[in-house]
This record gives structure tokens, sequence and C-alpha cells, in this order.
């Protein structure tokens, strides 16, 4: 045997070869989900074809499949949802990092990340006995009052519908993205804060023109996770949503989203068309959460792309 | 071309170094800036002990001592800088042009503005391009001077980095290597155009020729700008400096002209630290 390279050392084979397969391991489990999806679709994909992307039409009785309005809903939510969560959650973030004092750090984030903590009915209980009424009675009706001459407001107050399950997901994401931003924040070198300042920066321009710049990409993975964690939620959204197949520009009116009709519906579902209905709307939230993320990558990568040769 | 006219530099700067009184401009009346019964704490541990100290106005003054004895943090205090980190403190004054940066009133960042500072490790800002990095304070200050580029190569020159960077200008502040990355950062405090400028050990992690160009840049920088540097190299504070100043274990042990400092000091312990016998 050759006295250099040839031999190999059977503790890296065997550790390489344990990590590739759980890596392999996870792709498979993906693929096979989609697969088995994809099956259990099919008698739904030859009934309505593509008019179950653009339909608005959902009426299993007569065997009418649109999911215009699941999808429409899942998007709208979710994005409100960010829309509301994204601020708060960089403030919380900044807030912990930056500017309260040591003493108040560990507490605050206990008290963030115990929110992420709570099960999410809870939260949909919290939504029907509070949120919903105080929607009604004092949010719409000042939004209306206000904003009103914008589509988004218009429309009678009823508590449920689109604005709570913007708001209630929001709520549930904001641990998730202020907890990710705030270790995205820790991680930024104190040499970069200190350049900053040392010129003569405030901690805001510090903060907006050196540390958020360095952080950016870490910030957008932790939207990102926030996002996917919006798309999918089920339980509260449910129960304060409306569940209504309708498209309303207003936010007021009640919608419903993809998850949410798959758990309402599932149990009842009869024949392998309708059956086959939910299944497909399974496999379009994959492909939104996949196309969702591919995008926000993307964009992350396009735009402010840092100067050739960054490290750091 | 450029290096004959480093060359010349450079001798026309030992011929100065080598004239006895420090300037003829210094006024020791006046003195830029003067740390009067300095006290630095990190939580309870105090660091600096009073210290009382001038800074001479365009002057470069050194500040020598051993590992840990509050060199760093002495000149933080200088521009505000120290109190960043979380339960720290200072007490006692600092006087810039008279008036004490430490004075309620005082917007420690008006301060920084005008004192400015080269940290020990080079800390380029990696999001931005080499230009924008010289620009950064400006920006960061809210200025927008209209001949940029003209600002640019400027202060790039003066640091002699312009004929190294002038074709990358859009390349990352930390694609230089180490020696230019903090060429670029004193260019950076440059263009600020400070009264003042603190060195932490600028040259600590340069090769012996960019540490050659960092000198020749302080001696050119001291016409118009008042330096304080910190540095263990006992030739470079002989080489560049007008005065210096031993600190020990937190305290200012003995404060002259340089050439004092190294050919008779007053104190024991200045002429042990100066020989090598210890630190
Ligand atoms: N962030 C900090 N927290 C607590 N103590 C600190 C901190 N930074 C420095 N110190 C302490 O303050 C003292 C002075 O530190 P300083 O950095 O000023 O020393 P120095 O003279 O610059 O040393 P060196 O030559 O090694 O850079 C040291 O004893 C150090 O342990
Ligand atoms: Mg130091």
């Amino acid at each position: 045997m050759a006295l250099l390279g040839a031999e190999v050392n059977a503790g890296d084979v065997l550790f390489r070869g344990v990590a590739a397969l759980f890596a392999i391991t996870i792709v498979l489990v993906l693929g096979a989900m989609a697969i088995q999806m994809w099956v259990a679709a099919r008698p739904s994909i030859a009934h309505s074809g593509w008019r179950f992307i653009v339909g608005r039409d959902w009426d299993p009785v007569r065997d009418s499949f649109g999911a215009l309005p699941f999808i429409y809903g899942t998007l709208v939510s979710s994005l409100l949802a960010l829309g509301i969560a994204v601020p708060i959650s960089l403030g919380v973030a900044v807030f912990l990092t930056e500017l309260a004092p040591p003493w108040l750090r560990s507490p605050v984030s206990f008290l963030v990340e115990l929110l992420a903590a709570v099960p999410s009915v809870i939260y949909g209980l919290w939504g029907i006995f509070a949120l919903a009424p105080f929607l009604r009675n004092h949010l719409e009706p000042f939004l209306g009052k206000t904003l009103g001459f914008l589509p988004l407001f218009q429309g009678p107050h009823q508590g449920f519908g689109m604005l709570a399950g913007g708001i209630i997901l929001a709520i549930m994401i904001t641990p998730t993205i202020s907890s990710v931003s705030r270790e995205v924040l820790r991680a930024v070198p104190d040499s970069l804060r200190e350049g900053a300042l040392a010129l003569g920066s405030t901690r805001w321009e510090a903060l907006r023109h050196t540390i958020l710049p360095y952080a950016r990409s870490g910030i957008v993975g932790a939207i990102i996770l926030g996002l996917g964690r919006a798309l999918g939620e089920t339980m509260a959204i449910t129960m304060v949503i409306g569940n209504r197949t309708d498209i309303s520009v207003s936010l007021f009116a009640p919608g419903y989203t993809m998850a949410s009709v798959i758990a309402n519906e599932f149990t009842e579902a009869t024949g392998d068309v309708y059956l086959g209905a939910l299944a497909e709307i399974g496999l379009l939230l994959f492909a939104v959460t996949l196309i969702l993320n591919v995008v926000a990558r993307l964009l992350v990568w396009r735009v402010g792309r840092a100067p050739e040769g960054a490290r750091g | 071309m450029i290096q004959s006219l480093a060359l010349a530099r450079t001798s026309e700067a030992t011929r100065e170094s080598a004239r006895t009184p420090a300037r003829p401009s210094a006024a020791p009346d006046r003195p830029k800036m003067r740390a009067e019964a300095l006290r630095a704490h990190f939580g309870k541990t105090e660091v600096l002990k009073g210290i009382t100290l001038p800074v001479e106005s365009t002057t470069v003054t050194a500040i020598i001592g051993p590992s840990g004895c509050g060199k760093s943090t002495f000149i933080r205090c200088l521009n505000r800088m120290h109190e960043v980190v979380s339960g720290a403190r200072v007490a006692g004054k600092v006087l810039l042009d008279l008036q004490d940066i430490y004075a309620p009133d005082v917007d420690p960042v008006r301060v920084r503005r005008r004192v400015g500072m080269v940290f020990q490790k080079p800390n380029p800002f990696p999001t931005m391009t080499i230009r924008e990095n010289v620009l950064a304070g400006l920006k960061l200050n809210g200025l927008r001077p209209k001949d940029t580029e003209e600002l640019v190569e400027r202060a790039l020159r003066q640091v002699a980095l312009w004929d190294e960077v002038k074709d990358v200008l859009s390349r990352s502040g930390t694609s230089l290597s180490g020696g230019q990355q903090q060429r670029l950062c004193i260019a950076r405090s440059l263009a600020l155009e400070p009264e003042v400028l603190l060195m932490d050990e600028p040259c600590s992690a340069l090769d012996p020729i960019a540490t050659a160009r960092v000198e020749e840049l302080i001696h050119e920088l001291r016409e118009r700008y008042t330096i304080v540097i910190v540095t263990h190299n006992m030739q470079q504070a002989a080489r560049v400096a007008d005065f210096t100043a031993f600190f020990y274990l937190g305290e200012l042990v003995e404060y002259d002209r340089t050439d004092v400092i190294f050919t008779r000091p007053s104190e024991k312990k200045t002429e042990d630290y100066i020989t090598g016998r210890f630190g």
C-alpha cells in the first residue's frame, strides 16, 4: 500500500455516510410528500384542469372546484401579517440589541419568545373573544371613517374577516421574526458599530447605514421564516377569518385560506374528486410557499448585492 | 516616481525630528486637548486613576505602556467612545479647545465629528465599496459634497492608497489587504477633516513597509492635525512623536518631550520600560 493518500480513515467515512444519509432523507421525505399529494390530486386535476386555479366558485355539491378565493385569502392574510409584523419585529430586535439597557434585555426577550410558545388555538380563542369584538366596535369604524375612501376599508364592520386573520397571524409570527433578527443583529461585529459611531454618526445613522445593510440577508431570512409560518398557520386563522369563499378587496370582509379549507372540509369530503381537490390545494400551498421563498431569495440576491470581494 | 517621492518625504521628516525642540508652532500655554483628573471605569473596576495630560496642538503625542495599562481606554475617553461600552463610566474633564467635552450639554456625536479615531484592527464597512468607505463619514453625517470624486482621490492620495486602488474603487472595502484596509480607514477619518486624530496601535496589523507608509503619513498629517497615537513599538514612538506619555497600571508615570523620555527619563519605571526590563 502507498504510504500517503491511499489510506482512509474509517471513522470519517462512517461520519460522512451518516451525515449524507440524513441530508438525503429530508429531500426524500419532501419528494415523497409532493408525489403522494400529486397522486391524490390527480382526479381533481383531470376534473377541473386550469379552472381550479383561476375559478372562484367552490361548490362541492355541484362538483365545481375553483380554489382562487383560498389562494387569495392565504396570500392577502400572510402579506398583511408581514406588513404588520415586520416593522414591529425589527423595532423589537433593534431595541433589544442596540438601545435597551442591559438589565431590560433578557426579560423582554423572554417575553417575546414566550409568545411563540402559546398554542395557536389559544390565539384563536383570544381572536374570537377579544380581537374580533374590538375590531367590530372600534378599529373598523375608525379605519372606515379615516381611510374609508380606500376600497380596502369599506363595507360592513363584522370583526371576523381578513383584517382579524392578518392581525392574528402578525402576532404569531412576530416572535419568530424578532428573535431571529435579534440574533442576526447581535452577530454584527462591534467594530462596525464603533467605526460608525467614531465617525460622528448617531445611533440611528449607524444602524441605517452600516448595521442593517450588514445584517440584511439574515433579516430577510428571518422574514421568510415568519412568512412560512403565516402561510401554513391553520387553527388560529380558521377561527377568525370568517371562512367564506369570497374574494373581496375590503379587509373587513370574511375570507378563507388554503390551510383552513383543508382542515375544515377534509373530514366531510366525499368522493375522489372532492378529496382530490383538497389534496390539490395542499399541493398549491406547497407551490406558493416554494415560489415565495425563491422570490424572496432572488430579491435579496439582486437588490443591493454586497460589493464585489466583500467578506465579513 | 511614487517611491522617490516617499523617500524624499522620509528624509525630510527625519531631518525634522532630529531637531531638538519639538515644534515652534506648539503653543504650550493652550493645548488642543487636555485631560484633567480623568477617571474611567468598567463596571466597578477603575481603569484610569486620575490622568492629567495635555495634547499639544498640531503635534504627535505617543502613549506607551505595558499591555492592559489603559492606553486604549484613555484615547477612547478623548472622543467619548469609552461610554459606548455597556457599564463603562468616565469622571473628570477632557477639554477640547478649552471646552469640557463631558459637560452635560455636549453632544458626543459632535465631539466624535471633531476628534476622529482609527482602531487597532482595520474596520472598513464590508457592505460599502472602497469609494463609499471613504465617503462614509460624510454620508453618515448627512453631508452631500459636490465634488465627491475629487474628495475620494484626495483622501486616498493622502494615505498613499490611490495608485493601488484607483481601478477597483467599486470593490468592497474588505477586499483589500490588512495594510490597505488600515490606510482606507485612515482616509475615511481624514475625509471628515477632524481636528484631532486618535490612533490606537494603527500599525499592529501591518508589515514593515505598510508601517513605514503610515508613519510617513503621520509626519505629513501633523502639519495640520493634532495626533495621539498608542503604540507598543518604542522605535515608532521615537520616530513619530513630539511628546510621549508613559502609562502604568492606569496612571500617568511620566510625560515629556519624546527625546527627553527616551534619553533621560526622570522616573525609574519609565527607564525600565523603555529599556525593556519589563512590560
Ligand atoms: N470591555 C471591557 N470590560 C471590562 N474591562 C475592560 C474592558 N476593556 C478593557 N478592560 C480592562 O481595562 C484595562 C485597560 O484596558 P485597555 O484596553 O485600555 O489597555 P491597553 O493599555 O490598551 O492594553 P493593550 O496594550 O493590550 O491594548 C485592562 O485591565 C482591561 O482588562
Ligand atoms: Mg489597547
